[in-house]
C-alpha cells in the first residue's frame, strides 16, 4: 500500500499544475477588461488580411527529424532502468550499456555523414 | 479504491477512444488519442507497470503522437477533396470490425487463467517497476536488449535512405 500513496503525490502535483492553468486561465477572463467591438473580435486586427489555407503540406525535413527524435527518445528510456540499478550492475553494466550506446552512435554518425539533419543542400 | 480508479481510467479511455472514431477533425481525434493513451498509463499503474506507464506517457503520448500529427499534415487534408466511400467498402469494414470483436471477446472469455499473477500474486507484485525491471533487463535479458540497439541502427539507416533521394 505504500507505493498508492506514492502515486497520490503525483496525482497531487498534476491536480496543482492543471488547476494552475485552469485558475490562471479564468482569471485573465474574468479579471481583464474587455471591449467587444466588431474591429477588436477580428482575427488580425492590425497586419496582413488572411490568405489562402492554413493546411498545406510542408516540407518532409520536419518528418525525418520528429522519426530520429523518436529513435534517440527511446534510447534515453533504456536509460532509465540502467541508471536506477547503476550500483547494482556494476562494472559489467556499464560496458553493456557502452555497447548498447555505442552502436548507436554509430548511427549518428552515419546520419550526421549523410546529413541526414543537414537543413539546406 | 482501486475499482474506482479503474471505472473511471476505463469510462476516459472508451468515450476518448470513441470520439477518435466518431470526430470529424483529424487533428481532434489526434488529441482525444492522447488522452486515451493518458488513460491507458493510468491502467499500467494500477497493474504495477510502473515502467511501462512511464514508457507510454513519454513514447506514444509525446514521440508518436507528435509523428501522427505530421503525417496528417503531409496528407493536406481538406474538406473538398475528402474522398467519400462506397456503401459495399462501408459494409465491409462493419463485419470484418465485429468479426474482430467477436475473435476478441471469444478469447477473452475462452482463456481460465485471467487473474494474472503480477496483479494477485504476492511475489510478482513489483515485477512491473523500474528497479526489478532494470535487473531482469540488464542480466536475464541481457542479448535481446544489445540486439534491440541494432534494430535502432537499422532504423537510422531506413530513415536516412528513404529521405534521400540520392541515397
Amino acid at each position: 500500500m505504500m507505493q498508492e500513496i506514492d502515486y497520490l503525490v503525483i496525482l497531487l502535483q498534476l491536480m496543482l499544475a492543471v488547476g494552475f492553468v485552469v485558475v490562471v486561465m479564468l482569471l485573465t477572463h474574468l479579471v481583464g477588461p474587455k471591449r467587444k467591438t466588431k474591429l477588436k473580435q477580428e482575427n488580425t486586427e492590425a497586419g496582413i488580411k488572411v490568405v489562402g489555407n492554413a493546411r498545406l503540406p510542408f516540407n518532409i525535413k520536419y518528418f525525418v527529424v520528429a522519426i530520429l527524435f523518436v529513435l534517440f527518445d527511446v534510447e534515453i528510456i533504456f536509460l532509465y532502468p540502467w541508471a536506477v540499478n547503476f550500483k547494482a550492475l556494476g562494472t559489467t553494466g556499464f560496458i553493456e550499456m557502452i555497447i548498447f550506446i555505442a552502436t548507436l552512435l554509430i548511427g549518428f554518425f552515419y546520419i550526421v555523414k549523410k546529413g541526414g539533419l543537414k537543413w539546406e543542400k | 479504491m482501486r475499482e474506482y480508479i479503474f471505472y473511471f481510467l476505463a469510462f476516459v479511455s472508451i468515450i476518448s477512444a470513441l470520439m477518435v472514431v466518431f470526430s470529424k477533425n483529424p487533428i481532434h481525434s489526434v488529441l482525444y488519442l492522447v488522452i486515451c493513451f493518458f488513460s491507458i498509463a493510468g491502467h499500467y499503474l494500477i497493474l504495477n507497470a510502473e515502467f511501462l506507464a512511464v514508457v507510454h506517457v513519454i513514447i506514444y503520448a509525446g514521440a508518436i503522437m507528435v509523428l501522427f500529427l505530421f503525417v496528417i499534415m503531409l496528407l493536406n487534408l481538406n474538406k473538398e477533396s475528402e474522398p467519400h466511400k462506397p456503401a459495399i467498402i462501408k459494409f465491409a469494414s462493419v463485419i470484418s470490425g465485429s468479426l474482430l470483436v467477436l475473435v476478441l471477446v471469444a478469447a477473452l472469455l475462452k482463456s481460465e487463467n485471467l487473474n494474472l499473477p503480477a496483479s494477485t500474486h504476492p511475489s510478482m507484485h513489483s515485477i512491473g517497476m523500474v528497479k526489478d525491471l532494470g535487473k531482469s533487463l540488464f542480466t536475464d535479458y541481457l542479448l535481446p536488449f544489445e540486439i534491440s540497439s541494432v534494430l535502432f541502427l537499422s532504423a537510422m539507416v531506413g530513415v536516412v535512405l528513404i529521405s534521400k533521394k540520392e541515397a
